[in-house]
């Protein structure tokens, strides 16, 4: 068994402790929103944040979360209105929306560690983050009104 | 396809509303599946306003979602057409997602709710209006009953029916039960609003589908699960057509959570590949972890098939000589041969546009229950019909018995028009005896997946002493599409010439001659989004520049001279017998030089072409007719002097007629640049004895935010916006590309001949 705090609640579970975080996440706990996209820490689809850092969870495993606190896009903010994700919806940044809940967690913990990024550090914090839509240029500007107003 | 198919179907199917037979139900309290099986009992004609609007008692409106949402934003524009002739507050909508069942979802009857080909909106402006319209009018009679006056004097707005001569008014909810009862009239023809009138057509609107995705909550296809289901990962054969010659699981079964390993068989050698299961040994599990450590865990022995020789340089070389060689003629105009004899100077120039591969964000993913009555699929797909169908080839039932709903898809771009993953689940459903949810990794995605085909074109011009380009010669050879269907076909078909080749719009040169030459299919190729249109409108417009350097001329100048301003190109006066023209009319979307003039032009004026530039910076144009949209680009670069550049700036104007959502275009063609630059700059699937040799985003890179154009400006033009809607979603794609190797020719001399781009600029 795995004790683990998601989103502020103590969870156990019993996992090959190899089992990266995103798959219990999605497969044990049906927390769906963290998304899978390659597997291999290189698309930012699953990126959720351990102890306030984000972290790929396709390549964490999830014995390194042991008693550690997960939060997941679900758990960002309960009512959804994270000053990000008021900014996501402000620009209407998604197209697909599947990478998004990476985007944002990246971009909410890129905030949290640096309130005022300027513009080379918005973009190196979010290059390991893909879209294939192609909706950089409203992921940067969202960040920047988060930034803003966050 | 005949002339005005789509609007002669569309109004007489129409017409049928209001027959004696049509049991027109606004929904009280029925949710919406059981409104529709209440539909389904009673005998309705094909189109009903019943199966696209409900509206409840409280005054909420659910308009019906007949299309799949991939972000191309089709969830909110084509219910925005709706809810505007409805009268409906966009506040008070929400949506329900149609199953795959054209029977009942396809008021255009055109296309059977296959979402691609940018056809969406163009295909149902129209129908969605009159549907809008007809609900419109039977609140308006319910109404109108309700007080006891004549349905003239009463009018829908916003939400509410009016009756002017008294001030009464009524919500949408107050009349539901009324309207529940009646029937619109014999012979009814929908009053359409007038474009001044409209409240959501043309207007900005956001998606509506922006909370949940900004939240975690939208559900795409893995999000789904079904009671006892199992996830299968699946090992394919590495090379086009190999199969599984033996297998040993007994390390996979040992994988914790590993429950079964099925084999599933290969198609049979005569049997084309079309959408159907690669075939391969699954593992299935009771989560997706379990699955992927037990396929790692598999020993399979491949036979590698007939394909082991398709090595990337030997088969791009021959793919070069055969266009080199010429091939068959598939329109022709003049005699550029004799033009060639009789010019000032010709030149030639050799393209080549490698093997790509869709990579959306969410690799393909559909659970299915083959085991229940009907068989159930919900599956992340761009095809729920064509779903269906393959679905019940692969379990010998009838597609009666199949029904399919529609995830959000985490991206298409062509990839999930293609069924092959939903029958891989459907024939391990069968095997295992549970609902099984087939997720496949991205180095599946990347090595078995359907490739935008590699192409090679060879393009020679003849020049007069003036400059003037008097003769074009274009022939190309690629593996074509039509190999899923006839293996053996060495050409290409009238689908692959439509897309921007045999329309090369060049309407001013006397003569031109297009040929296709032969090449060998060895892998499976597929659309992509913008499909052939990428390579042609990267050798055209290339080549556009290449003449006006040999002539010394302004390329902007020589591609307008080339194009020109007619209002129509006819492709029949040089002997082209059918054209395909994306499926639809000449008669309604004629291919317009003038409207690529004029896009080419107005995009040149916004970004400054032509004026002086600082040392090293250039802006590179290029246009493109695809999908009936004209979309021009006008590319920035600035050189950094060490064989790098960067992009400050990108315009993008957009002529694609009727447009519903601005916003939404935006996007689209936002996207489209970074789509574009991936194409131009990274993308490249190359194969070694058959075997796909990328795998992952680490040796299959594309655009991120770090080397991203990130100044797009786009420009929708009104010039022709009273002309029909055109394709949104692929036709921002083709110009990207050779408007940035133009960009980089003016600035460095370096002329790109062969995408991606990659490390040409060095050395």
């Amino acid at each position: 068994m795995i004790s683990l705090m998601v989103n502020g609640e103590a969870k156990q579970v019993d996992v090959d402790p190899a089992m990266p975080l995103l798959w219990v996440l999605r497969d044990e706990l049906g927390l769906t929103g963290s998304k899978f996209g390659c597997g291999s820490g290189l698309c930012g689809a699953c990126t959720v944040h351990l102890d306030g850092k984000a972290i790929r969870g396709c390549v964490t495993p999830v014995a390194a979360a042991q008693d550690k606190e997960v939060t997941t896009i679900e758990g960002l903010d309960p009512e959804g209105n994270h000053p990000v994700q008021k900014a996501w919806r402000e620009i209407n940044v998604p197209q697909c929306g599947y990478c998004q809940s990476g985007q944002i967690m990246s971009a909410a913990a890129l905030l949290a560690d640096n309130p005022r990024p300027n513009s080379e550090q918005i973009i190196n914090g979010m290059a390991g983050n893909i879209c294939r839509c192609g909706t950089y240029q409203r992921i940067y500007a969202a960040i920047e009104l988060a930034a803003t107003e966050g | 396809m005949k002339p005005n198919s789509f609007m002669n179907v569309s109004r007489r199917d129409f017409l049928k509303i209001g027959g004696g037979t049509t049991a027109l139900v606004i929904g009280t309290t029925f949710t919406p599946l059981s409104f529709v099986g209440h539909v389904r009992a009673a005998e309705t004609p094909p189109i009903d306003p019943n199966l696209f609007v409900k509206i409840d008692v409280d005054g909420l409106v659910t308009l019906t979602s007949i299309r799949v949402e991939m972000g191309q934003g089709v969830r909110t524009g084509i219910p925005m057409i709706l809810a505007d002739e409805l009268e409906a507050d966009w506040d008070k909508v929400t949506l329900w997602q149609a199953p795959g069942d054209p029977d009942k979802y396809d008021p255009a009857g055109k296309d059977g709710q296959n979402t691609d080909g940018s056809r969406s909106t163009r295909h149902h402006f129209t129908v969605m209006r009159e549907i809008g319209a007809a609900a419109r009018h039977l609140l308006e009679m319910a109404a109108a009953e309700k007080w006891g006056v004549a349905v003239e004097e009463v009018s829908a707005k916003e939400h509410r029916l009016h009756h002017a001569a008294s001030g009464r008014s009524l919500g949408f909810g107050d009349v539901v039960e009324t309207a529940a009862g009646l029937s619109l009239p014999e012979g009814f023809k929908p009053t359409l609003k007038p474009a001044s009138e409209w409240r959501y057509i043309g207007k900005d609107m956001t998606t509506i589908d922006g909370f949940d995705m900004s939240t975690g909550g939208a559900d795409y296809g893995g999000d789904y699960s079904m009671p006892d289901m199992l996830i299968a990962v699946v090992a394919r054969p590495p090379v086009y057509r190999g199969k599984v010659k033996s297998y040993n699981d007994t390390e996979a079964l040992k994988v914790k959570g590993v429950k079964q390993v099925i084999e599933i068989p290969a198609l049979a050698d005569d049997k084309p590949a079309e959408f159907r299961a690669l075939g391969g040994v699954a593992v299935l599990a009771s989560n997706t972890w379990s699955a992927i450590q037990g396929r790692k865990a598999l020993e399979i022995e491949w036979d590698d098939g007939p394909f082991t020789s398709h090595e990337t340089a030997s088969y791009d070389d021959k793919l070069k000589a055969s266009a080199k060689g010429g091939g068959m003629s598939i329109r022709n105009r003049g005699d550029a041969d004799v033009e060639f004899g009789n010019a000032a100077q010709v030149v030639e120039a050799d393209y080549f546009v490698p093997y790509f591969i869709h990579t959306p964000m969410e690799p393909p993913v559909a659970i299915v229950d083959a085991n229940s009555t009907p068989v159930q699929i919900i599956a992340a797909t761009q095809a729920p019909n064509e779903t269906r169908q393959y679905v019940a080839e692969a379990l010998g039932i009838d597609k009666a018995n199949v029904e399919c709903r529609i995830s959000l898809l985490g991206g298409g771009f062509g990839r999930k028009s293609k069924p092959d993953y939903v029958c891989e689940a459907a024939i391990l459903s069968k095997a295992a005896g549970v609902p099984v949810r087939v997720q496949w990794t991205r180095e599946d995605d990347i090595q078995n997946g359907f490739y935008h085909s590699a192409s090679a074109h060879c393009l020679k011009g003849a020049l007069d002493d003036d400059g003037k380009v008097t003769a074009i010669k274009y022939c190309g050879a690629w593996p074509s599409i039509v190999g899923l269907w006839n293996p053996a076909a060495k050409t290409g078909f009238g689908i692959e010439y439509g897309l921007g080749l045999i329309d090369m719009p060049y309407n001013e040169v006397p003569n031109i001659r297009i040929e296709n030459a032969e090449a060998d299919i060895m892998i499976r190729v597929g659309w992509y989004r913008a499909v052939n249109n990428i390579q042609h409108a990267f050798a055209m417009n290339s080549f556009a520049y290449e003449l006006a350097a040999a002539a010394k001329r302004d390329p902007l100048d020589m591609l307008l001279e080339m194009i020109g301003e007619s209002d129509e190109m006819d492709l029949g006066k040089d002997g082209v017998e059918e054209y395909w023209n994306y499926g639809d009319s000449t008669d309604i979307w004629p291919i317009m030089p003038n409207r690529l003039s004029n896009a080419l032009r107005r995009v040149a004026e916004i970004s400054g072409y032509g004026e002086q530039m600082p040392e090293g910076e250039a802006i590179g144009l290029a246009v493109h007719r695809a999908f009936h949209s004209y979309v021009a680009a006008a590319v920035r670069v600035r050189l950094d002097g060490n064989g790098g550049y960067s992009i400050p700036r990108v315009d993008m104007a957009v002529d694609c007629g009727r447009y519903v959502n601005p916003e939404g275009i935006r996007k689209q063609i936002e996207g489209a640049v970074v789509y574009g630059n991936t194409v131009a700059t990274q993308g490249k699937i190359t194969t070694t004895a058959g075997a796909v040799d990328q795998s992952n985003f680490h040796d299959y890179p594309v655009t991120r935010m770090n080397n991203a154009p990130m100044d797009v400006q786009v420009h929708i033009l009104e010039d022709f916006v009273d002309l029909p809607p055109c394709g949104i979603g692929e036709p921002g794609v083709p110009p990207v590309a050779p408007a940035l190797t133009n960009a980089l020719f003016v600035a460095s001399g370096k002329r790109i001949r062969e995408l991606p781009i990659g490390d040409q600029l060095k050395g």
